[in-house]
């Protein structure tokens, strides 16, 4: 736990940092008021705009820590929201709807997976099929249109709450906790990892390696079925054309700033949602500022750019320098 | 099931342009007879990506078959390319006119000049076209999409009748042509009432849950109560910022004003519903402007204007329950 602190230093100094500056943007932001039993606050809107790309950095971490990459994840997302509103609109009951959502979801994975490991595809090329064709099927499920609802039920998945906190929030964070348990409390990590070092080792080490391979993207696809569910639930209505577009990019560079490699081989779930939560942050603070938006994109790149360069392994040696005078100054 | 339906249309649409080849022949024998309401045109459309453009679509072929016109409908999915091979096919099969909505505005000069040594003449459809040679089209059907943020600019004017008034603004896409417009003739709208100003604008790209987010942020940055109006480039948007604005406990439409363009059916039932005041329309309509100056001019060679503007007509909630009706399965 200590070690996963001292890794996750860096990314929580990241996280306050841009707490901070959304603090100047907006004064209050950091004030939480209980409404109803429901809280609201600065705080709570990033963890509930973030909750979609944490679940994507959550399904994506152990892909990549597998050498693999998800690119169809914002396009299973449409279509798990198209399929979840086609559903109730077709006189079904919400529960069933979110199953036949998440059944979707699955049914993606699976076949990214099957693609990577039976046909043995380079993961971005076989996800990339998924990535296109996907939007197609949603579009074909909506008709080109965004597929409005009027079911509460399902609306819900987005604006229902739980203990005080939205239900987004709580999904992706239950989602984070039991990916965590699943991959650290027992050797499963150990394994994706292993398949991710060298997927031939492994399997002579009696890794079950296919399995490990299909599991990582069916997983990636089941928590993009989530995520598509409440960007669906948000507005209402299922658009195909927009739902969890250019998200695959999003969670990539959050498991990234999350420090995962994209060599494979290493990976942490709770770093991932730190590197979502980053992000988010950033967006809020940039809405919020009344800055032109203009800006929004290149204020992003440049951030994104200075925490990538501060993480990079050319500048460690000189931040562990600085970080070293700094504590022995404080301590001298 | 629907899938299958779509490959069905497919398979027959690919059955059909077979066949116009085959009578090619039948059709020309056919021309010495023909009045000028029995054109042949050709459409090459860009696709179906929006509802709006899927009833451009519908009101083109519903408009050509009230008037007795035979349109042949080219979706291009997108690619100029295939824009260029149906304009083509359409010199080929020795069309009448040509109906073109261009995917983009440049790189049109060569295709059409074939068209106009083959004597067709080409209308463009909802957007306008790069060139130097305005002679190679003969007129072009768009709506003003200044004009349409100065309508929304002005009802907001006439509405406030004087009161001081914040506004905060939801813009499309940067970068978009129609996003510099709607904004700049919505600045032009206000421009004479000292009491209206734009405090806040960030860009929801043209969507329901960016739309919804930009608001959220305008409601938290801005001090309760202080956002008097929201406009937005379009209904989309306006659709996922009145929902921020429930969630937020404000009345959307009365604590706070919603005015936005497009008039797509769905905005017509959150007026309905008093969540909204006002939209202006985007008509879809283009094609039946088209038809009729091309009549003209097939009939006496009348010369339209270079740009006919369809009109943006500004619409209220009083008649937001039967627009709605009239709309929701044309998009």
């Amino acid at each position: 736990m200590s070690g996963w602190f001292m890794e996750a230093r860096s990314r929580l100094a990241l996280l306050a940092l841009v707490l901070l500056a959304n603090v100047l943007v907006a004064p209050g932001f950091l004030e939480l008021r209980l409404v109803d039993g429901r809280l609201f606050g600065g705080i709570i809107d990033i963890l509930n705009r973030g909750a979609p790309v944490m679940l994507l950095a959550v399904g994506m971490a152990p892909v990549i820590a597998t050498r693999g990459i998800d690119l169809s994840v914002g396009a299973v997302m449409a279509i798990a929201g198209a399929v979840a509103a086609a559903t109730v609109n077709a006189g079904h009951a919400w529960p069933v709807a979110v199953m036949a959502a998440l059944g979707t979801g699955l049914a993606c994975g699976l076949w990214n997976g099957v693609l990577v490991t039976i046909f043995r595809m380079q993961p971005i090329v076989a996800t990339l099929i998924l990535m296109v064709a996907g939007r197609g099927i949603a579009q074909m499920i909506t008709e080109g249109r965004v597929l409005t609802f009027t079911d509460d039920g399902l609306a819900g998945v987005s604006s229902a709450s739980l203990l005080g906190l939205p239900l987004p929030v709580l999904i992706a964070l239950a989602a984070a906790i039991i990916t965590g348990l699943l991959v650290r409390a027992t050797a499963l990590g150990l394994f994706i990892e292993a398949v991710g070092t060298s997927p031939r080792a492994a399997r002579l080490a009696g890794v079950p390696a296919p399995g490990i391979l299909i599991g990582v993207y069916v997983w990636s696809g089941l928590m993009a079925a989530l995520a598509g569910l409440i960007a669906a639930a948000d507005i209402r209505g299922a658009d195909a054309n927009n739902a969890g577009l250019w998200l695959e990019l999003d969670a990539i560079l959050a498991v990234v700033i999350g420090g995962t490699s994209l060599y494979g081989g290493r990976f942490s779930i709770g770093l991932s949602v730190l590197g979502a939560l980053i992000l988010q942050g950033m967006r809020t603070c940039i809405l919020r500022s009344g800055l032109p938006p203009e800006l929004n994109l290149l204020l992003m790149a440049l951030v994104i750019a200075l925490v990538l360069v501060v993480q990079s392994p050319a500048c460690q040696p000189a931040i562990a320098r600085l970080t070293a005078r700094l504590t022995r100054k404080g301590t001298a | 099931m629907k899938a299958f339906a779509k490959y069905g249309a497919v398979a027959l649409m690919l059955a059909a342009m077979t066949g116009c080849g085959d009578k090619g022949g039948a059709d020309k024998a056919a021309d010495a007879g023909k009045t000028a309401g029995a054109l042949t045109i050709g459409f090459s459309q860009i696709g179906s990506e929006s509802g709006w453009r899927a009833a451009e679509t519908k009101l083109a072929k519903s408009e050509a078959e009230k008037r007795g016109i035979t349109l042949k409908v080219s979706d291009a999915q997108q690619q100029q390319a295939n824009q260029i091979k149906a304009i083509r096919s359409f010199i080929a099969q020795g069309v009448d006119a040509i109906l073109l909505a261009p995917v983009i505005s440049s790189g049109w000069d060569e295709v059409l000049g074939e068209a106009k040594a083959a004597n067709i003449p080409v209308v463009l459809l909802d957007r306008q076209i790069d060139t130097a040679d305005a002679s190679l089209y003969l007129s072009a059907v768009t709506s003003d999409t200044v004009e349409e943020g100065r309508v929304a600019g002005r009802w907001l004017v006439s509405t406030l009748a004087g009161r001081d008034c914040r506004v905060v603004e939801i813009q499309g896409t940067i970068g978009a042509s129609l996003v510099a417009n709607r904004k700049k003739g919505f600045e032009e709208g206000i421009s004479t009432a000292a009491n209206v100003q734009i405090v806040r604008t960030q860009s929801g790209e043209f969507t329901r849950a960016k739309g919804k987010e930009v608001m959220e942020g305008f409601i938290k940055a801005e001090a309760p109560g202080s956002i008097c109006a929201v406009y937005a480039h379009n209904d989309d948007m306006m659709i996922g910022a009145i929902q921020a604005m429930k969630e937020a406990g404000l009345k959307p439409g009365s604590d706070i004003l919603a005015v936005s363009i497009d008039a797509v059916p769905d905005i017509f039932k959150a007026m309905a519903d008093g969540d909204a005041n006002a939209t202006v329309e985007l008509t879809p309509d283009m094609a039946s402007r088209a038809y009729d100056l091309l009549a003209a001019y097939k009939k006496d060679g009348t010369q339209p204007p270079k740009w006919v503007q369809t009109p943006s007509t500004l619409y209220l909630p009083d008649t937001a329950a039967a627009e709605y009706e009239r709309r929701k399965d044309l998009y």
